[in-house]
């Protein structure tokens, strides 16, 4: 009979101490950034160092770099608050890249067509809100109305909204379009900056940060606090206890991707009113994906989110300055992201369980 | 088995265990619940590996990392819940997942089978599809799967729970037959009726602790029961009699089908009076869950009503055609305690507090959530039902079967029912926690709760219950008082639809 041993096993742990967790998780950035500099030293040669200073320079080199970073950080971070209640919910929306795009599509075609009508800048900014909140609710409501009544599958109806939205701002930016022929729309009421957002101490981006950082304790409190909060929790947990509780499942599916729909819309006015001034079909770029991952990395905390979303803006932004000032391209400085986020996220598993080494007993 | 071990985390499961089988004998592991029987069992067949200790069969060394090492030590499982493919049939389940050389072939399998049945007597046809068979038919398929693989070593993990008496007799049977040619079984079972009656020794767990064995024939159900619990406990349920017993809730003429259209309650009529206990007995998949869903409106209703006498204003309501929602807000207070727990009861990631809050948490006015409510409620019932748990946020997941109901009724009861519905209450649960949750509801029919108690095994039904509500397919195949009838009339009714004998 043949004896085979088993060289280890994995065990699940107990609940590890919070410092515990996170001296896990330092160790993990600290291999990984190990890890990032035998690769660079293989592959380019360059000394890894230098590699590092060249990252942390493109983060926060200089004043535009740091509040190019920071507003970043509050559009993807929003991005990722606007997911989570969905995902808390189970329900498995890959689609804030179009729900973000049809706020965007919507704010700008109010800021084109009422441009030269409205001249009151916080009117504009009003209607610009209310009609990015709906079109990117709407956007929302569609799938889950599909999926509470019909049981249709929300990741592929939410991924083809996606494509949706991009297609009708592609159409919407020929017909627009200035030049004509450029295939871009340029900048939006430029003269008049009606429906621009305001700069606070002539910072561009201030009110954008500030407005996230509102939106990340708000919704931390909805979905701690509040009722709708714990109905969303339960139905994520199981949807028969939810019924035997007496909530209304279908009812919350809907009210929830609203809301997340909403919330996107509403990212999409910022991103359009805020930060571009113009409509492109990249202007989400692909953060709507990204965001999912933030919101699963932080385990659906917004608090954790901030550090999650700085990290991943960090490192996008770092590695696009490696990129420029070594000549590399721009495949190396993903390389690098990549293994970065895998010792991040692969880092989890050792907090959740631990390797048990066979004990070397005399051979059977 | 020497020395065995094994750690969930910072629980020990099992905690250096001996344990030895013979050739030839049908061995009871006898334990309360969590005691560690399933998760020693689970190491013999491939499922855990142990963290300590070395199994050793003929007196070799073996290493069981998988269940294929287990088939390929002769250790075959048939397991509390089977793990057949509805849509393939008798035959094809057994010989799924054999690696043999070449093509499938069907018809000398199926020979194979019928020669393996023959010989130890089951009724089995090789040619019939799992959904189509009976709870029994089912488990026949995995006791025949387990031998064609050539185990002489098999488990089984309360193989009774599902069975009726009729039923269980007949696997005696077959188990005696599989003993006479050689092979050796392992029973886990909570009743010790059935330990006495089919084992030749008992092995003893406690607490993942090996407390010791004993022969059958040396043992009867007290100095079990003491070994068991490690001190004495009274067999007998406390069952005072009903007081001033009024209707609280008539159902009539109550038809319900399911999803596919097939009629799952037919015709229900009966009455649950105040102050006392009505046990519901029937074969699994009677109608019980469906009945009791009806009532509390989470299973759509074809015809009739249930009528609620609401004690507190003397009005009648009927529930038919109302959900959840409405019946709370009607203010009709049921409780229901569902079979399936963590699936539909609770929250299974969330702690006591946030378990409590699902019955409370419309309450108070305003969008946010009441949290000091719901504490003081998962405090009490920590304290009063001795949870075991570190805190009341702590996850009911992670705790053991017994704990996670005791969350479940104490919520239930906490609500001050006028009703209050359990199904399968003790399922899984070990002697002591029974008898908890047997007090609780006894109590509450003295506070004047109509109890309906679904329940499986026939003891506790004629012990706990005042009156008997025998379901057949759907149907009432008789009610009886369980003071004066026996377990052979509630088996025999419990096979019977509407006068005839059901031929399954």
């Amino acid at each position: 009979m043949k004896n085979k041993r088993t060289l280890f096993h994995i065990v699940k742990r107990e609940a590890l101490p919070w410092y515990q967790a996170w001296m896990i998780r330092g160790a993990a950035i600290l291999l990984a950034l190990v890890m990032c500099s035998l690769v660079t030293v293989m592959v380019t040669g360059l000394n890894p160092l230098d590699l590092y200073k060249t990252m942390f320079y493109g983060a926060f080199g200089t004043e535009r770099k740091t509040w190019v970073l920071f507003q970043k950080l509050a559009i993807l971070l929003g991005i990722s608050l606007a997911v989570t209640p969905a995902f808390k919910m189970r329900f498995w929306n890959i689609g804030a890249e179009g729900q973000v795009m049809a706020g965007a599509l919507a704010c700008a075609t109010v800021m084109i067509t009422l441009g030269n009508t409205i001249t009151s800048n916080w009117l504009m900014l009003l209607i610009m809100l209310v009609v990015s909140v709906a079109a990117g609710a709407l956007w929302g409501f569609l799938p889950a109305f599909f999926k509470a009544h019909w049981n249709t599958n929300e990741t592929l109806f939410t991924l083809m909204m996606n494509y949706i939205a991009i297609q009708l701002a592609a159409y919407f930016i020929i017909i627009w379009e200035v030049p004509k022929g450029s295939g871009k729309i340029g900048m939006i009421n430029q003269n008049t900056h009606i429906g621009w957002l305001p700069y606070i101490g002539g910072k561009q981006y201030a009110i954008i940060i500030i407005l996230i950082a509102i939106l990340t304790v708000l919704l931390h409190i909805y979905l701690k606090y509040s009722k709708q909060g714990y109905e969303i929790a339960v139905v994520g947990e199981s949807e028969r206890t939810a019924r035997y509780a007496g909530i209304k499942v279908e009812w919350v599916i809907i009210r929830t991707m609203v809301l997340s729909g909403a919330l996107c819309g509403f990212i999409g006015m910022l991103l359009a009113g805020g930060t571009d001034h113009t409509l492109s079909t990249d202007l989400v770029g692909g953060r709507g994906f990204t965001a999912v991952m933030v919101s699963w990395l932080a385990k659906f905390n917004p608090i954790v989110m901030i550090l999650t979303s700085f990290l991943l803006v960090f490192l996008q932004l770092g590695a696009k300055e490696v990129a420029t000032s070594f000549y590399l391209n721009e495949s190396f400085s993903e390389i690098l992201t990549g293994i970065i986020l895998f010792f991040i996220i692969g880092c989890e598993f050792f907090i959740t369980y631990k390797i048990q080494f066979a004990k070397s007993s005399k051979e059977a | 088995m020497e020395g065995i071990t094994k750690r969930f985390g910072s629980v020990v499961a099992n905690n250096a265990i001996n344990l030895e089988l013979h050739e030839g004998e049908i061995l009871s592991l006898l334990g309360e619940n969590g005691s560690g029987k399933t998760t020693l069992m689970n190491m013999l067949s491939g499922i855990y590996y142990p963290d300590e200790g070395q199994i050793y069969i003929h007196d070799k060394p073996v290493t069981i990392a998988s269940p294929k090492d287990a088939f390929d030590n002769g250790i075959g499982m048939i397991h509390q819940h089977f793990k057949l493919v509805d849509v393939f049939t008798a035959t094809e389940n057994i010989i799924l997942g054999l690696d043999e050389d070449g093509k499938m072939n069907l018809k000398e399998a199926g020979k194979r089978i019928k020669e393996i049945s023959q010989k130890y007597g089951f009724e089995i046809d090789p040619d019939q599809k799992v959904y189509n068979m009976s709870v029994s038919q089912k488990q026949t398929v995995e006791i025949v799967k387990v031998l064609y693989r050539g185990a002489d070593i098999l488990i089984l993990d309360e193989p009774t729970a599902v069975l009726t008496p009729q039923e269980t007799d007949r696997l005696f049977a077959v188990m005696r037959n599989m003993q006479k040619d050689g092979k050796s079984l392992i029973i886990i079972t909570h009743k010790l009726h059935e330990v006495l009656e089919v084992s030749d020794r008992v092995a003893i767990l406690r607490k993942g602790e090996y407390i010791g064995d004993v022969l059958t024939k040396d043992a009867d159900q007290q100095s079990l029961t003491d070994m068991m619990v490690g001190r004495a406990v009274s067999l007998n349920i406390d069952r005072p009699m009903p007081v001033d017993p009024k209707p609280r809730l008539e159902v009539k003429g109550l038809t319900v089908y399911d999803e596919l259209g097939v009629k799952r309650l037919n015709n229900i009529n009966f009455t649950a009076y105040s102050g006392e206990v009505l046990g519901i007995a029937g074969v699994a998949g009677s109608g019980q869950r469906e009945l009791l869903e009806a009532i509390s409106g989470l299973y759509p209703i074809a015809q009739g009503s249930i009528i609620y006498h609401n004690p507190k204003t003397e009005k009648t309501e009927d529930l038919a055609g109302k959900d959840p929602l409405e019946i709370q807000k009607a203010g009709i207070s049921m409780a229901f305690v569902p079979e399936d727990r963590l699936g539909m009861g609770l929250v299974g990631s969330m702690g006591m507090t946030g378990n409590m809050m699902l019955r409370s948490w419309r309450k108070n006015k305003g969008p946010f959530l009441d949290k000091k409510e719901p504490e003081r409620v998962a405090n009490e019932v920590w304290k009063e039902l001795e949870v075991v748990t570190p805190s009341i946020d702590f996850p009911v997941r992670r705790m053991s079967g017994g704990n996670v109901q005791k969350v479940l009724v104490g919520r239930e009861i906490a609500q001050d029912p006028a009703v209050l519905m359990t199904a399968y209450a003790v399922r899984g649960l070990d002697i002591n926690t029974s008898y908890t949750i047997y007090n609780l509801l006894t109590a509450e029919k003295m506070k004047g709760v109509a109890v309906i108690y679904v329940g499986e095994d026939l003891d506790v039904l004629l012990e706990l219950c005042d009156r008997l509500l025998v379901l057949c397919g759907g149907q009432v195949s008789g009610v009886v008082d369980a003071r004066t009838t026996d377990k052979r009339q509630v088996g025999v009714l419990m096979t019977r639809v509407g006068g005839k004998t059901n031929e399954k």
